[in-house]
């Protein structure tokens, strides 16, 4: 049994007056114990909210949330509130993109990595610090002593980003979920911020879901991908098929609109045309096919159902050819 | 934090200046003069302008105010027209009462204003909100004076459930330490008599404070329905932490922060409703010294009573700014 199955996962946002709208459309995905799956695609697609849904995190009223998320076999969905609260923080642990304004402005870093080792590992405040000060210290923050006294605003970006994923793993859940943990930091900070992930996620053994749009963030992380477009999952494989054969147009032109070192001079990014249609973009056909270069007409009428092969799930009437190269072949 | 409290005092200084020169000129202008005033039925040209003379009023106008600061910078504020005692001793023992009535309003704007203004929030669109912020609309919107009139009718005159004016039975013979009528009751452990003032000081402490309770209530809905959007309340419950402590520990200290702002704005607002609630539970606080220094053209009087409100507003800002930094340790580092 996978650590986390994710069944037929979907979330709808109804607002009064409003057309209800599908963010998450029958998503299914498993994490096995260890493992590091990456859930990859543009704004809007349903990866922050297929996470948010996981924890449990999504606001209580405006939404409707079916399917299952069975973690350990059981179906979180399904927990009341105070059960849910009891697992968060303790088996699932998740990471956010603005560690800024993710930390409590007003709150001592130290009271902020405490209160979960309280709540969830019985400990005293005068223990938890101690704990605190040597869980920093493991996620690279120097001087951790003197930083549990001080104000997120004290801290530089990387530092408070390490602060939250120390936060998030206090309690050594089984289960991280990270949501464009580097997106906001710089470049060089990115890296560490990866680095640390991946060390953490190997000595401690926690299973990690990585959320991100970048590319380079998955190739260097995930065992296994899905390329979500839609709120559907369009593409999933394992890192190297997928990187070496991407088969879905959206997946080839992903790779195809990143700078590559060992690309020709003078060659020219490619884009992806248009951006994701903010309507229910499943009924009729593919949600892609507008900004599809490999569209049929068929794909405009029969919506594509996800086929499993023996190295990867498909969603698509015609995909790339296997061996197309990625940067070539996609007009501009 | 103490260089920061006497840096802001001695910004206040110039604020004080300033506002001593407006307060005196504008005073001037008002039609009409102290001479004339006291003067009545009886006034002349010619008598105006001896007593006028008397008064220093004929002399140019800077002259009169370099006189006026000089003698205020040596803390002779000098004795009111209308009574002849010195305007110190005659603030100093209408002040008490008024202090009194403000601090209770202002208690009662407080204490039930921010409780209600979160439970709002945290039932957001639902009919406990709606009323709520209905009724707020309708808080704000009706004048201290009516409402005080509204309040004795109905509970002091049709229900007899409180007095209808004074600030103690005229049957208790309470001891005077500090003129704070509750206080001096608990001073002096004559329960009864602390009970009565605070009997006298419901209605109107709930006629004063309506208003100000209103604006609490909606500014900290509003701010916490702010914070509850906020990132960090999202990490606070991926922590798992109890709905309990996240409202205590990050919600409310954070909403805190333009709701101390409203305090400190509504709190200066107080001086002018506590003139009217005055009025109308006949209080006798510096309402009435003010309402008859104006009356009567009563410059020294009227100087004193709004350089004091300048005073208070000063003050209150700066306690505001205090508790800004209290509250929030970016503002304590900048």
């Amino acid at each position: 049994m996978a650590l986390l199955e994710v069944r037929d996962l979907r979330v709808v946002f109804q607002r009064r007056g409003t057309e209800p709208f599908t963010a998450v459309d029958g998503v299914s995905f498993d994490v096995d114990p260890g493992q590091t799956v990456g859930l990859v695609g543009e704004s809007g697609c349903g990866k922050s909210v297929t996470s948010l849904a996981i924890m449990g995190l999504l606001p209580s009223r405006g939404n409707k949330v079916s399917g299952q998320v069975r973690f350990e076999g059981t179906d979180l969905l399904t927990l009341s509130d105070k059960d849910m609260r009891d697992r968060r923080g303790r088996d699932l642990g998740m990471v956010f993109q603005d560690p800024l304004s993710s930390l409590n402005p007003v709150i001592p870093i130290g009271l902020q990595v405490t209160e979960v080792l309280e709540r969830h590992r019985g400990m005293s405040r005068k223990a938890a610090m101690v704990e605190a000060a040597d869980l920093l210290g493991r996620v690279g923050i120097p001087d951790p002593q003197r930083r549990l006294s001080e104000y997120p605003h004290q801290l530089s970006g990387g530092m408070r980003q390490r602060a939250l994923i120390a936060i998030a793993l206090a309690c050594r859940p089984r289960l991280l979920i990270a949501d464009e943990p580097t997106t906001a930091l710089d470049v060089t900070i990115q890296a560490q911020i990866l680095a640390l992930l991946k060390e953490l996620v190997r000595d401690t053994g926690t299973a990690l879901i990585m959320i991100t749009h970048d590319l380079g963030v998955v190739a260097g992380l995930c065992d296994e991908v899905n390329v979500l477009y839609g709120g559907r999952v369009v593409e999933k494989a394992a890192r190297y098929p997928l990187f070496a054969d991407p088969r879905h147009p959206y997946t080839h032109g992903l790779l195809a609109s990143i700078p590559r070192l060992d690309g020709a001079r003078g060659e020219k990014l490619v884009p992806i045309k248009g951006s994701v249609a903010d309507n229910i973009p499943w009924d009729h056909g593919c949600a892609f096919a507008p900004r599809c270069p490999n569209a049929l007409p068929v794909c405009r009428e029969v919506t594509p159902e996800l086929e499993a092969g023996d190295v990867r799930s498909l969603r698509c009437h015609n995909p790339v050819l296997p061996g197309t190269p990625a940067a070539q072949e996609v007009p501009a | 934090m103490l260089r920061f409290i006497v840096r802001r005092l001695l910004q206040a200084i110039p604020t004080l200046l300033i506002l001593s020169l407006l307060v005196f000129v504008w005073l001037r202008s008002l039609p009409g003069g102290p001479s004339g005033a006291l003067l009545g039925d009886k006034a002349t040209p010619e008598k105006i302008e001896a007593l006028n003379k008397v008064l220093g009023l004929d002399q140019p106008i800077y002259i009169q105010y370099f006189k006026f600061l000089g003698r205020i910078l040596s803390g002779d504020f000098g004795s009111s027209l209308i009574s002849g005692e010195p305007v110190v001793a005659e603030i100093g023992r209408a002040l008490p009462a008024t202090i009194e009535l403000s601090l209770a309003a202002l208690l009662f704007a407080v204490v039930l204003g921010i409780p209600l203004g979160y439970l709002a929030a945290s039932h957001r669109g639902r009919f406990l909100d709606n009323s709520t912020v209905i009724g707020t609309l309708v808080g704000v919107a009706v004048p201290v004076f009516f409402l005080g009139i509204l309040l004795k009718q109905l509970f002091a005159q049709d229900l007899a459930l409180f007095p209808p004016s004074g600030r103690q039975d005229v049957t208790i013979d309470p001891t005077h330490v500090t003129n704070f009528a509750v206080l001096d009751g608990l001073l002096t452990q004559e329960w009864d008599a602390a009970a009565d003032a605070l009997w006298h000081l419901v209605l109107p402490a709930v006629a004063l404070g309506t208003i100000p309770l209103a604006v609490i209530v909606r500014i900290t809905r509003a701010s916490v329905l702010d914070v509850l959007n906020e990132d960090f309340v999202r990490t606070a419950n991926a922590k798992g932490l109890q709905a309990q402590l996240i409202r205590r520990r990050h919600v409310l200290r954070n909403a805190m922060l333009p709701v101390s702002t409203t305090i400190g704005l509504q709190t200066g607002l107080l001086l002018g409703g506590a003139v009217l609630t005055e009025r109308v539970f006949v209080w006798g606080g510096l309402g009435s010294l003010l309402a008859q220094g104006i009356e009567r053209r009563d410059y020294p009087r009227l100087q004193a009573l709004l350089l004091l409100a300048a005073v208070v507003y000063v003050l209150v800002n700066l306690l505001v700014d205090i508790s800004y930094a209290i509250i929030d340790p970016r503002v304590r580092a900048s």
